[in-house]
């Protein structure tokens, strides 16, 4: 896929977070999560990190990355497509799948921390538990997120929460990562024209 | 995309996301202990059935109960076919019955054109399952699927099709789709057994197989259809054998590389050798393998998506 070009100066538009910003927000994740699973220590349970494509799975990589620095736990990594789970195919044009990638030693009784990028509705979270589902049984799944917006549709809530941004329904809320987008921030749009 | 029909005119982009899509879903069910998905819940496909299939069929199926859609098989047997019903009102009443998608092989060419025709405006979407001796989408595209698995990729390749030309869906499908992606085709057979008109396809011709196998990166062997055959399109089944079947010693004439296929069923001994058929170099369980990942591709694009996107 053609990164896409996000984040372009529009006026509509304002930075919610630099990329100073993200790789700092991306860092006190990477600490929360080894905290709170006990990465490191004696006999914690194995963690898995899923990133949901397009954007979690390169935060997933960095994620895995940073806690490999801050603790010597390796974390396996993978990627984990909603697609073909979503409650809105019939809604929306055909879209092209992505690739789930889960690690050689698959997710059985493991700590699977999903990873995305903005958590809005929920529905792509609900997508993700169904798919999980498919892929095996986890100990326990946890949820971390670049960015929350509000707006929950569903009882979900995120484990992990980098920033919280209230929004309005009329506003984007875009995440621009380096490895996709050519340079990291987080851009809060107001739907203008569109 | 709503009907499947040929891949005659089938845009190269659509052609390559059905394959991608196949290549994911593959990956995406490769080792899972349940290999079934939600995609397609509460979608009810049929397929129709005029003419004898098993693999065609039961990858139809797989297909689509691994994407959770109802599946109903009608045969013309078990059917009102056989009360004398015609093809419209058998189709239109299963359209009537709920069906989202037809799935059809038919003896007759055009078949699935005629069917695509009388349920414009009811929803029901159709899928070429061979009609005649025309064209066999899906088959061409597992074909594909695993040539770009096997060679990495199919645009520049050296493609041959050998056989029973005339009589054969899978052939002109291929032809259509193959070149479309850039693969060079030619096709090999006795001049009794290629249509009339073949100067017009963007293909070369050749009737000398030993002279086209060094040259080559894949060889697709055809049955010969007698079923099919009222005359005598060749002196006899051991001398076609000889002159155009994949034989031992014809194989070792391949270059390393070189992919054997077959869209099956197969006559060992006759057009393949039984040696051959079952070489590490032949992708013919792999094809197999391929068509019900390859049909699930094409049930997510014609069904998964908006309803009214053109």
């Amino acid at each position: 896929m053609a990164p896409r070009v996000r984040g372009a100066t529009d006026p509509a538009e304002r930075e919610l977070l630099s990329a100073g910003d993200v790789a700092r927000t991306i860092a006190r994740m990477a600490h929360q999560i080894i905290e709170k699973t006990s990465l490191g220590s004696e006999g914690h349970r194995p963690v898995v990190l899923l990133g949901i494509p397009s954007r979690g799975a390169p935060l997933a990589r960095r994620l895995a990355e940073l806690i490999a620095e801050f603790s010597d736990a390796a974390v396996p990594v993978g990627a984990l497509d909603i697609t073909l789970y979503r409650d809105d195919l019939r809604r929306r044009p055909n879209r092209p799948l992505e690739s789930t990638t889960l690690p050689e030693g698959g997710i059985d009784d493991c700590l699977v921390v999903l990873v995305d990028d903005v958590l809005f509705s929920g529905r792509t979270i609900r997508a993700a538990l169904d798919a999980l589902r498919d892929a095996g049984r986890p100990a326990a799944v946890q949820l971390a997120v670049l960015v929350d917006r509000g707006h929950r549709e569903l009882p979900i809530r995120a484990d992990y929460v980098g920033k919280n941004v209230p929004t309005s329904r009329a506003e984007e809320v875009h995440v621009c990562l380096t490895e996709l987008d050519g340079r990291d921030g987080v851009y809060l749009r107001r739907e203008a024209d569109q | 995309m709503k009907h499947l029909l040929s891949t005659d005119g089938l845009d190269p982009a659509q052609a390559t996301a059905v394959l991608d899509t196949a290549d994911t879903l593959k990956r995406t069910l490769l080792g899972r202990e349940v290999r079934k998905l939600p995609t397609l819940r509460g979608r009810t496909v049929v397929t129709m059935f005029y003419e004898n299939s098993t693999r065609t069929r039961v990858s139809f199926e797989v297909a689509g109960k691994w994407m959770s859609a109802d599946v109903i098989n009608v045969s013309a047997g078990g059917s009102s076919v056989g009360k004398g019903e015609s093809l419209r009102d058998t189709a239109l009443t299963l359209s009537a019955a709920g069906a989202d998608l037809v799935i059809v092989r038919h003896p007759a060419s055009g078949a699935a054109h005629r069917l695509a025709g009388w349920l414009e405006g009811t929803g029901t979407g159709v899928v070429n399952a061979g009609d005649g001796m025309h064209e066999h989408p899906t088959q061409a595209l597992l074909d594909a699927a695993t040539l770009r698995e096997r060679l990495g990729t199919i645009a520049g390749k050296r493609i041959a099709i050998v056989g029973d030309v005339l009589h054969s869906r899978v052939a002109r499908s291929n032809v259509h789709l193959l070149t479309a992606l850039g693969a060079e085709v030619v096709l090999v057979a006795p001049p009794t057994l290629l249509p009339t008109g073949v100067d017009s396809w963007p293909v070369s011709v050749s009737h000398d197989l030993d002279a086209e196998l060094p040259a080559l990166d894949a060889v697709m062997m055809l049955r010969v259809q007698a079923e099919r055959m009222h005359g005598g399109f060749f002196p006899s089944a051991r001398e076609y054998s000889i002159a155009y079947g994949l034989s031992e010693r014809r194989f070792t004439l391949l270059p390393e590389h070189a992919v054997v296929l077959h869209p099956g069923p197969m006559l060992r001994g006759m057009e393949i050798a039984a040696a051959v058929a079952d070489s590490p170099r032949a992708a013919i369980t792999e094809q197999v393998r391929n068509g019900v990942h390859v049909r699930m591709a094409v049930l997510y694009h014609l069904l998964a998506g908006e309803e009214e996107a053109a």
